[in-house]
């Protein structure tokens, strides 16, 4: 008999029924909550009558809809009254049910997938669910965890279980040093440059490698976090000794005998040696460079070495009218140099990229430099209050607000643009979120993924420009 | 749940792939608290030339006379046929929701994003997979003939043709059974509440730590 994967091991030992048509009942351990997917699924426990199985198996947090500017009089401060009342729902639904909340006025309230891990509520070996899409974020902990729909969470919150038919298993290998300037970003941007938005779809992606085990807990939450852009619901990275370090001694970590059995019990959370994939991806680090997205699907994407590529030079006729959209869209022309993309706005934020990691990487860019003169707003928003409070102490908050970016409170904000920041018809947007489709930072806004640092030195550039040449420019100058 | 066992509509070809579930249903009317009202809203910022917001008068938009949605003869359409990785992006159900409400029945396409796939059978809506050449020659034909109606009999797993040329798809048996007879999830989850029930005290056993 085979070996497991990690996938493998995460199913099986979370298989509570299987039906001979081969669906499974799969226990759920954690579900994370917004304001945004839960008001129908409360309701329709209350309309059934049902009840919460295990309420403290929840963890809410209002996030999408929250504002990132003046927090002083909490929900009350919502301007947009329709905004308000999702907020609203949200606090009143966890007091209904009994679900441990934290609420806008609260340090560790901030992003779903930025505060679970923060609190170790996010633990090895879990089942993870939240009504959104970037929920793979939390496989990085070595957890099996993915996103769902509101009737998914409401079956959850009903059952602790779902309904699920077990995904296939693919490998991604990326091997080799990571180079000098590319970060986690990166390597998931050229990841779903090579196998695509749909190279994904009906599997479960294992990140492995040594590029991988290189990068922190963080950085391997970039990376899961995008698993969905390229078709995957989970994917997830195995345990090993960074994963840990990381866990240990968060608020709703295992303290104490529990903290050693948990231990003693992540141990065996990676793919065995004679685990079979159903398809594996290998990627080399050393050819990864910055990467920037040129179009309206995070495959459309390019280094910035390089250039917007030409539909001409496509075979595939869908594939060719795809990116003649894209590029009418995205306002630029066929072979025109990445770093010749001038921008009007720069968001550093998102589940994606805003934790202490990435803020901590981009002020190193910004430190010292100036926002250029025709950038009209870069912002910087925290993933978590408690992200935000750690920036403020180690005065990161400074190097952007003397650089000329503004410092926010934490959300979703400009990611997906629900609250009051987004671009405005025609804007072009350096951004460290997840998505460049159309209209998703506003109506008629053009977004270009990247990393912390190449959102940074746009910023300061005007336009996309290599970070490495940067960052060598800034160690010349003797500032370290 | 709205049960699905046969219907006979008018379709309508939207002929993008990676359409993403911002396009189906973009953000700023996710922040509804209720299911019900987002037909209104389907495919939004291609539909209408100005910007929509939640609780507007959607008869004093600006329509798009360009988009598919919009062209008479579509009118009343309740299959929309579509390409690849129909339902990309965000989990949001809105998006199943919207063209639920909208009137559509079904969708059908060469491929699915899993999540939206999975979110359609909550809401009494048919996702149906068919090969990408035949999808091209269904495309074709209701490009050329002005009315023209698929038949999809769930139970027989058969999309027909006005002209009586059937197509089979594959669908997963249990989706199948419980959309046929429009069940509720949760009801036949709670059915294994002992098997649930079993697990979990063992699960608690062996990492209490997941309890504490």
């Amino acid at each position: 008999m085979t070996g497991k994967t990690l996938y493998d091991k995460l199913w099986d030992s979370h298989l509570v029924h299987e039906n001979d048509d081969g669906s499974c009942l799969i226990y759920i351990d954690r579900q994370l909550v917004h304001e945004v997917t839960s008001p129908q699924a409360f309701e329709g426990l209350r309309i059934a009558g049902r009840k919460v199985w295990r309420a403290t198996a929840n963890l809410a947090t209002p996030d999408h809809n929250v504002p990132t500017t003046d927090r002083a009089r909490g929900v009350a401060g919502i301007v947009d009254p329709i905004a308000r009342l999702q907020v609203e729902t949200l606090d009143q639904n966890c007091v209904d049910f009994a679900i441990p909340e934290f609420t806008m006025d609260d340090i560790r309230q901030g992003i779903v997938h930025v505060v679970s891990p923060e609190q170790g509520a996010t633990l090895p070996g879990m089942t993870l669910v939240c009504g959104d899409s970037h929920t793979s974020t939390h496989g990085a902990l070595g957890a099996l965890a993915h996103g769902v729909g509101t009737s998914e969470v409401e079956h959850v919150l009903a059952t602790q279980c779902l309904i699920q038919k077990k995904s296939k298993n693919m490998r991604v290998n990326v091997d080799g040093k990571i180079p000098f300037g590319v970060t986690a970003k990166d390597i998931v941007l050229a990841i779903i440059g090579k196998i695509g938005t749909a190279g994904g779809t009906g599997y479960a992606i294992e990140f492995a490698g040594s590029a991988i085990r290189e990068l922190s807990i963080e950085g391997r939450m970039t990376v899961c976090n995008m698993t969905i852009e390229a078709g995957a619901r989970a994917g997830m990275v195995a345990v090993d000794e960074k994963t840990i370090d990381y866990v240990k001694g968060r608020p709703f970590s295992p303290k104490g005998e529990d903290w050693d059995k948990a231990v003693a019990a992540w141990a065996d959370l990676h793919s065995d040696d004679d685990a079979v994939f159903d398809c594996e991806v290998v990627l080399n680090a050393a050819d990864i460079e910055p990467q920037v997205t040129w179009g309206t699907s995070p495959e459309m994407v390019a280094p910035i070495s390089g250039s917007v590529p030409n539909p001409e030079r496509e075979p595939d006729s869908v594939k060719r009218i795809g990116m003649e959209r894209a590029l009418e869209y995205i306002g630029l022309n066929a072979d025109m140099l990445m770093t010749d993309i001038a921008i009007d706005k720069v968001f550093i934020g998102s589940c994606t990229n805003s934790r202490i990691e990435d803020l901590r990487a981009a002020a190193e860019v910004a430190k010292g430099r100036k926002v250029a003169d025709s950038v009209a707003l870069a912002m910087v928003v925290p993933g978590s209050g408690l992200v935000k409070a750690q920036a403020e102490k180690e005065g990161l908050d400074k190097v952007f607000t003397d650089a000329g970016f503004e410092w926010r409170e934490p959300g979703c904000s400009m990611c997906l643009a629900m609250n009051a920041d987004r671009l405005e018809p025609g804007e072009r947007c350096a951004s460290t979120s997840n998505r460049n489709f159309e209209g998703r930072q506003g109506q008629g806004g053009r977004t270009h993924l990247v990393s912390p640092q190449m959102a940074a030195a746009a910023a300061v550039a005007g336009h996309f420009v290599d970070v490495r040449t940067l960052a060598s420019a800034n160690s010349n100058d003797g500032e370290e | 749940m709205r049960a699905f066992s046969q219907h006979n509509g008018i379709c309508m070809p939207l002929d993008r792939p990676n359409v993403d579930t911002d396009a189906i249903i973009p953000k700023q009317f996710l922040k509804s608290i209720k299911r019900s009202g987002f037909g209104v809203n389907l495919f939004d910022e291609w539909r209408y030339l100005d910007h929509g917001e939640p609780g507007q008068d959607v008869a004093t938009r600006q329509i798009n006379p360009d988009f598919v949605l919009n062209q008479p003869r579509y009118a009343g359409a309740s299959v929309l046929l579509a390409r690849d990785n129909f339902g990309c992006g965000s989990s949001r159900e809105h998006a199943p929701w919207a063209l639920e409400d909208y009137g559509f029945r079904s969708v059908i396409a060469p491929s699915f994003a899993d999540i939206f796939y999975n979110n359609c059978f909550k809401n009494g809506l048919l996702p149906v997979v068919l090969d990408a050449d035949v999808v091209e020659q269904l495309f074709k034909e209701a490009a050329d003939a002005e009315g023209y109606a698929l038949a999809i009999d769930l139970d027989a797993q058969s999309v027909t043709t006005p002209s009586g040329e059937k197509f089979d798809f594959t669908i997963d048996a249990f989706r199948k059974h419980c959309l046929l007879h429009g069940l509720d999830d949760i009801g036949l989850t709670l059915q294994h509440v002992d098997a649930i029930k079993a697990f979990e005290a063992k699960h608690r056993a062996g990492a209490p730590w997941l309890f504490s």
